[in-house]
């Protein structure tokens, strides 16, 4: 189990992690989820060892101070791969475990065996020179896994590459990972990325550790409005729960999964009720807790019925089509809100449409 | 990825100071060799003159300044032609794959082993005269070689797409040449412009031959003064200004790199070169010109060494074979075997003190402290001394203090190839360095989290990458022992010359025979040179990968 306890990075005077603390449990994936610049990068290479850091890095409990890099074993894929130019795709594979003193028979099945786990099977004479770039980050995390690290660092191991790939690549990564058991600690600025790797997330925003959770209740449950502006809200409300129902001023959404009476201290709703809303019921009244509501863009559908709005601004995305809405008219104090279409509704700006709350969006900051 | 050149330092966590401890081991070698067998003996002889007085009496002397400022705008001129001259031909070497590439390369190191005084005679039978234009011409034919294989080394590792960016980005070749590959060759260029500078302002044999009575340099006064003269204050007085000189240049050059010196992406030098295009075309055909401008003072040579009085003849090659006619005491073919194992010792002892060095200057220019890198900056400097110090000086001071070592190094066959090192070493240093330095970090920290300790890391990351360079670095040490001629002509044993003290000799007696034995050892030299290069060459690029 790794443990990074109140870990700063200082440069030039100035830190770039703060009193920053994690864990991740064996056989675990951990997402390090920030905007770039949040330092998030540097406390990875700190806990490679590869920056000099206050506080403490430990690995079942005996901290690492006085442990230089190569003696870790810990993993790391960069972004770019830095695979060695002048090695072919076996020599950078086989290169960890020859420093480990692997004999060579038992190297090259290592490598037959990686090369197989990120299913480039029978490339070990390939010159590096001569990889595409999803290739070349295979070769990159089949390297990092050959000595069998106790610790995997991937540092933004998809950004570099076209997003068809990055989505597959991300894919056989789950696979890789669920197979080799290796315990893990993503850094990435891309939130589908962490999704679709980690068991758990934590956020990390100027240099402090933000937040840190399973990934479905960091989504559902921002610690804070920052948090939840980085993972995709776009539209912060007051609101109010209660029974597990959540009212807000585009109306009212099931939420199994909301904390029994979590509550913002912040105060109560702005202007409940200043829109009818499709499913309108709100009688239990004054018995439920203010909290503030996260609404991302797919929190709000066009639809037949909902709050009324004008379309200020459309695009069209894969498989949706992304509108900001101005819903100044009927919701006061909110001037734009982001919402999303299906592909087959012809919405142009200038358009009148209706907005439904969809519960997958919505998301309890606080 | 700005962290990562931002974090350049890895001393982490590795013990408070362990880092700090081996840099000061690496130095050690390269600081002790400095040490005995530079600072000694020149401070001796500096002392020597001081004590007799009548140093700030040639210090006030007008003429010691004009030969200053002599001095320095020979090599200026002569630097600045042998950029011009380099910067075509490294393109050839490092981005044009045609065959003419290697032989280029190949043959580029003859001009630079030639014995000086040869190349001295051979531009005085072009340019009878002599004068400022022939100094300045001949200096530059040397190091044209120097610019070229320096710059070329690096230009073949530079990532070309950063070109074709600034060409996508509306740049012309030439406008995407000055402001992307030229900035990233800077390094490169500024280093072979250092030595270049340090060899034109020390150069002997080249301004004694065409300066005649009128041209003289701080290096051919120095020699005047202490061998004929016997002036030793004066000559003292001298090499103080040269050193002083040398030592500004080595200042302002050291300023001019810190702040260029960057580190370069670098990629694996085959996917860099390709065939030429375009106005490329231009640029190869300059590099041809040049080449062929190289070839005609040579070819000069040969000329003569085969030409006798009464046509063409064998007849100094047939004197080179005998001891006899009064000629040497060893046949020319000893002295040439001499030549090649003097060197041998000589690039083995530069390149352990040079790698070693190079090693040391690359860990203290990462090192966080400043201290670290201020002694690692002056350590830089300190090594390219010995370029810029007469040859004359130092020879005459091993004579004055290495018997005072115990086991008389002065008798030791070592001393020849030690002395030689001395002016290898910082040749090594400066051709490894900028590639060492250019190896990309997160390179080195991949090794680091696969489990290799620091040693490691340099043995499996560095030296592969630096290998091209490194291998071009021994075969231009050997060939410039090979060529060596200030120190050895002191120190060198009687009974055992190399080649160039031999053809020394050869030319100071008088009569023809001799001259003739003399251009006829010049082209053995030469062949030996080219032969030496092609070996190295040819053995070095299948190891370009692979160690």
């Amino acid at each position: 189990m790794l443990t990074v306890d109140r870990v700063t990075v200082t440069y030039d005077r100035t830190p770039a992690v703060r009193d920053a603390s994690l864990e991740i449990a064996d056989g675990e994936v951990l997402a390090l989820l920030g905007p770039s610049g949040s330092g998030k990068s540097t406390l990875l290479r700190a806990i490679a060892g590869l920056e000099p850091a206050t506080g403490a890095v430990r690995w079942d409990g005996d901290d690492l101070a006085g442990v230089p890099v190569h003696r870790r074993g810990f993993g790391l894929v960069f972004q770019d791969g830095q695979l060695f130019p002048h090695r072919d795709v076996a020599g950078n594979i086989a290169f960890g475990p020859r420093m480990q003193g692997t004999p060579p028979a038992d190297r090259e099945r290592r490598v037959a065996e990686l090369l197989d786990l990120v299913g480039l099977a029978g490339y070990e004479r390939r010159p590096v020179t001569e990889l595409s770039g999803g290739e070349a980050q295979r070769v990159a995390l089949a390297r990092a896994l050959a000595p069998r690290p106790r610790l995997l660092l991937l540092d933004e191991p998809l950004s570099g590459l076209d997003a068809e790939l990055r989505e597959s690549l991300a894919l056989d990564l789950v696979g890789v990972l669920r197979r080799a058991k290796t315990t893990t600690l993503l850094v990435t600025h891309d939130q589908e990325e962490a999704f679709t790797l980690a068991d758990r997330l934590a956020v990390l925003d100027d240099g402090h550790v933000r937040q840190s959770g399973d990934v479905v209740d960091v989504w559902r449950a921002p610690a804070d409005e920052r948090v939840a502006r980085f993972l995709g809200v776009t539209t912060v409300l007051s609101g109010e729960l209660v029974d597990g129902r959540v009212s807000c001023p585009f109306g009212s959404v099931d939420l199994p999964w909301a904390p029994a009476g979590a509550a913002s201290s912040t105060g109560a709703a702005a202007s409940t009720g200043a829109a009818s809303t499709g499913t309108g019921s709100r009688g239990s009244g004054s018995s439920g807790a203010a909290v503030t509501v996260g609404l991302r863009p797919h929190a709000l559908r066009v639809a037949a019925d909902g709050v009324p709005g004008e379309v200020v601004t459309r695009a069209r995305r894969r498989d949706h089509t992304r509108v900001t809405v101005d819903v100044s008219a009927s919701v006061p104090g909110v001037s734009t809100v982001d919402a999303v279409a299906a592909m087959s509704e012809t919405v142009r700006p200038g358009d009148e449409v209706r907005l439904a709350l969809d519960p997958d969006g919505v998301a309890i900051v606080g | 990825m700005a962290h990562a050149a931002r974090g350049l330092s890895r001393s982490a966590r590795r013990g408070p100071g362990s880092r700090g401890v081996g840099v000061v081991a690496l130095a050690v070698l390269p600081v002790a060799f400095l040490g005995v067998l530079f600072a000694w003996p020149v401070v001796a002889i500096l002392r020597l003159g001081v004590t007799d007085g009548g140093v700030a009496a040639t210090l006030a002397q007008a003429q010691t300044w004009d030969l200053a400022a002599f001095t320095l705008g020979q090599a200026a001129a002569s630097t600045v032609v042998a950029v011009f001259a380099g910067m075509p031909v490294a393109f050839l070497l490092a981005r044009v794959r045609l065959r003419v590439a290697g032989w280029v390369r190949t043959f580029l190191l003859v001009p630079f082993v030639l014995p000086t005084v040869v190349v001295g005679l051979a531009f005085k039978a072009l340019w009878p005269g002599g004068g400022v234009a022939a100094i300045v011409l001949a200096n530059a034919f040397f190091n044209v070689a120097v610019v070229a294989r320096t710059v070329g080394g690096l230009w073949a590792h530079l990532d070309p797409r950063a070109e074709d960016a600034a060409r996508s980005l509306g740049a012309s070749p030439w406008r995407a040449f000055r402001t992307v590959t030229l900035p990233a060759l800077a390094p490169a260029l500024a280093s072979s412009a250092a030595v270049v500078f340090l060899f034109c302002s020390t150069s002997f044999g080249v301004v004694l031959m065409l300066g005649g009575g009128r041209y003289r340099t701080l290096e051919t006064e120095i020699y005047l003064r202490t061998v004929q003269l016997l002036d030793l204050p004066g000559a003292a007085a001298l090499s103080l200004v040269q050193l002083a000189a040398v030592v500004l240049a080595l200042v302002v050059g050291g300023v001019a790199r810190r702040r260029r010196e960057r580190a370069a992406p670098l990629r694996a030098p085959a996917t860099t070169a390709r065939r030429p295009a375009g106005r490329e075309r231009w640029v190869v055909g300059a590099a041809l010109t040049v080449v062929a401008a190289l070839l005609v003072p040579i070819a000069a040579l040969v000329v003569r060494s085969l030409s006798t009085r009464d046509g063409w003849g064998l007849d100094g090659y047939r004197a080179l074979s005998g001891s006899g006619d009064g000629a040497l005491s060893v046949t020319g073919w000893e002295a040439a075997l001499n030549s090649l194992r003097t060197a041998f010792d000589a690039t083995m002892l530069a390149m352990i003190v040079g790698v070693l060095a190079a090693v040391a200057l690359v860990a203290a220019g990462r090192a966080r402290g400043r201290a670290a890198r201020l002694a690692g900056e002056t350590l830089d400097a300190a090594l390219m001394l010995p370029l810029g110090v007469s040859a004359v000086t130092v020879g005459f001071g091993y004579l004055v203090t290495l018997d005072a070592l115990p086991g008389d190094l002065r008798t030791s066959p070592l001393l020849v190839p030690l002395a030689q090192a001395l002016v290898v070493v910082p040749l090594v240093i400066r051709m490894v360095l900028p590639v060492l330095r250019s190896v990309d970090e997160r390179l080195r920290q991949a090794a680091g989290t696969l489990g290799a300790r620091p040693a490691r890391v340099w043995w499996t990351v560095d030296l592969p990458l630096a290998a091209r360079s490194l291998a071009a670095a021994a075969a231009f040490g050997y060939v410039v022992a090979l060529g060596e001629f200030g120190a050895t002509s002191f120190l060198a044993r009687p009974e055992a010359p190399t080649l160039p003290v031999a053809i020394n000799e050869l030319i100071s007696r008088p009569g023809e025979p001799n001259t003739q034995a003399a251009y006829a050892a010049c082209t053995l030299l030469m062949v030996v040179t080219a032969a030496v290069a092609a070996v190295i060459d040819r053995l070095r690029t299948p190891n370009v990968g692979e160690f």
